[in-house]
């Protein structure tokens, strides 16, 4: 296809790929060098019948005509990455020349808005991701083996919970762990504790949101199982029956090698789609002891009044530093994949 | 196609039986449960006393007179402007889905035909961009947005719907594309076709299949995202998804949690009886990038 028409045809899409994610990119990054600007602060004298006295107060109309001239707020470069609620260095020089122990420092450290997140975002993505690959083989492997006339609705009940948008998934489970609702109900009778609620400690609203992650992602990997499971070419499993296999061996040996690119394909997928949580954590309404990089942003932008685009900006080009390392191995997957097909 | 001497003793097919069934009961239980509970009434639904209350629904009984009540329908419906959301929903579903497929067979069909290495690059480029996680690239939109007053308006979410959904549509359409025969189009091509036409007469009548199983992935991408709605959109705006969030969230209307409950019902229901007609297209585009590997 000559140059000229490639691009007439690929032209529109390419310009929306452009222009709303190209550039958003790009303003985040010019956003996160930014901060809001500072209220201007005036002296008043003010006088009453018991004598006169200077109050500091905010200076509206120059505040104003200053959001007016600089919309996006005074120039901070990199200032905003190394604040409190970002990289924090300070905070973190201080506590690692005051704290007497790597455990003390490690958790001052797990303290710190933006390490808290990290770490509860990568431990959601690497807490979920292993038991998503081995219940959704599992359950490729059972689905497969059921009548024929039976699989269609079987395999539509599977994939349910993947199709919902995770709010709505995560809602739903909420609605039934509430300590009044019937899986919180069972579970207070199963530890015979009236006052067990999943809501009420970290650590157990944590398990929560993994459990509601695995329940969400083993549909995907299912699916993509259940497709591989069919391409297994059947001579090796025939020859491996005469030789007297038995049927773990034959997994074992012939389908779990075949399904191997297939495993690493979901792992991947896995990863990356579950390091952007966000909409469980606001289903669960787990907020107070669950916070993700993507909640972070959420939150900074959410408030009405006042946005904190610098802020916003700076979490997601972190953000983003993480996604890019997560895709690495992705990428470096689909040009091989590309070299070997030329 | 099962070989006879790969029978399955009586045994595993029973375990496997018992595996099935309560995995599907895992899956499908929470929302049969919460489609029944959407019937009854808060006290019933989060019943302080005895989770059966919300079986046989005692306190719908004494509240309204029945034991079941579609009372969180009819409001949330009205009063709570949940047709209006739904609305909102029909319209940016419908374009974002008419014009992503639009933009995205063009695209995906030059890059299937392009023999020049910068169609890897796109294509890597493409894959960057969909990893990209929705979140930040929001954050980069609002501030323009505001700024050149196009904020919280229809039009605005659903061209961003369409951009970030053309990643994911161009590697489907492309692999599609591919497998249909080149010789197809440059045969039209030879009899004095213009590229344009091959596209338009002879690769257009048979790409359905490709764009049906395309079409129903930004379908979900639209009709599902809350992301990209719920902080682009200003509340009058909003689609389904966050106006379930927004039920929750404000004070005004926690005594009506059941709308949220029944409105969750009211958005799933579509969305799984569409599922339920194109299961084939959805598993086939899911699979489209991971089996070949």
């Amino acid at each position: 296809m000559p140059h000229r028409t490639f691009f007439w045809f690929f032209f529109p899409s390419g310009l929306a790929m452009l222009m709303f994610i190209g550039l958003p990119i790009i303003s985040s990054f010019f956003q996160s060098l930014h901060i809001e600007p500072e209220q201007i602060l005036m002296e008043v004298e003010k006088c009453d019948p018991f004598g006169c006295k200077t109050e500091t107060k905010v200076d509206i109309e120059a505040t104003n005509k200053l959001q007016e001239e600089q919309p996006l707020g005074r120039f901070n470069g990199l200032g905003t990455y190394g604040d409190r609620n970002h990289l924090a260095f300070d905070e973190i020089k201080e506590a690692w020349t005051n704290s007497s122990s790597i455990a003390e420092f490690t958790d001052i450290l797990l303290n710190l808005p933006f390490y808290k997140a990290l770490l509860f975002t990568l431990t959601f993505c690497f807490a979920v991701t292993p038991p998503v690959v081995i219940l959704g083989f599992i359950v490729a492997l059972s689905v497969n083996t059921i009548t024929k006339s039976l699989k269609g609705p079987t395999i539509f009940g599977v994939i349910l919970p993947m199709i919902v948008t995770p709010l709505i998934g995560s809602l739903v489970l909420f609605w039934m762990i509430d300590a009044k609702g019937i899986l919180g109900s069972f579970i207070q009778f199963l530890f015979d504790d009236p006052n067990l609620s999943l809501k009420s400690s970290s650590q157990l609203t944590w398990i929560t949101l993994i459990i509601y992650g695995i329940w969400h992602n083993t549909p995907f990997a299912f699916v993509v199982f259940y497709a591989a499971l069919q391409t297994v070419p059947q001579d090796p499993i025939e020859a491996a029956i005469i030789d007297g296999a038995s049927r773990y061996e034959r997994v074992r040996h012939i389908v779990i090698p075949h399904l191997y690119p297939v495993a690493t394909f979901i792992i991947l997928i896995c990863l990356m789609d579950n390091f952007r949580v966000l909409e469980p954590i606001i289903g669960f309404a787990a907020e107070g002891v669950a916070q993700s990089l993507s909640w972070m942003i959420y939150n900074d932008l959410r408030s009405e009044n006042k946005m904190l685009f610098g802020s916003a900006g700076a979490t997601s080009m972190l953000t983003i530093i993480g996604v890019a390392i997560l895709l690495t191995p992705v990428l470096i997957r689909t040009w091989r994949e590309f070299r070997t097909e030329r | 196609m099962e070989s006879k001497i790969n029978r399955y003793s009586k045994q595993l097919i029973l375990i496997n039986s018992f595996f099935i069934l309560a995995w599907l009961v895992i899956s499908v239980f929470p929302f049969i449960w919460t489609f029944w509970g959407s019937f009854k009434v808060k006290a019933d639904f989060f019943s302080r006393a005895d989770w059966m209350f919300a079986v046989t629904g005692v306190n719908t009984l004494i509240e309204t007179g029945d034991t079941s009540t579609v009372k969180a329908y009819v409001e949330s419906w009205t009063e709570g402007e949940f047709w209006k959301a739904t609305m909102n929903t029909i319209i940016i579903t419908v374009s974002v889905v008419t014009i992503s497929l639009f933009l995205g067979t063009l695209g995906a069909y030059a890059l299937s035909r392009s023999t020049y290495k910068y169609t890897f690059w796109i294509l890597i480029a493409a894959l960057i961009f969909r990893a990209m996680p929705h979140i930040t690239l929001v954050s980069g939109y609002l501030f323009p947005f505001f700024q050149l007053n196009v904020w919280g308006i229809l039009p605005t979410t659903i061209i961003v719907l369409v951009a970030i959904n053309q990643p994911f549509t161009l590697w489907l359409l492309y692999s599609f594309f591919k497998t249909v025969p080149k010789e197809l189009d440059e045969s039209a091509l030879i009899d004095g076709c213009s590229y344009f036409q091959a596209f338009r007469f002879v690769i257009m009548p048979v790409m359905w299949p490709g764009v049906v199983t395309a079409g129903l992935f930004s379908m979900m991408l639209a009709y599902n995202d809350f992301t990209v709605t719920s902080l682009l959109l200003n509340q009058q705006n909003y689609t389904m998804v966050p106006k379930i969030n927004a039920y929750l969230g404000t004070i005004e209307h926690s005594g009506n949690y059941m709308w949220a409950v029944s409105s969750v019902v009211s958005a799933t229901a579509p969305l799984f009886m569409i599922i339920m007609f194109f299961q084939r297209q959805l598993i086939s585009g899911l699979t489209a990038g991971a089996v070949k590997g």
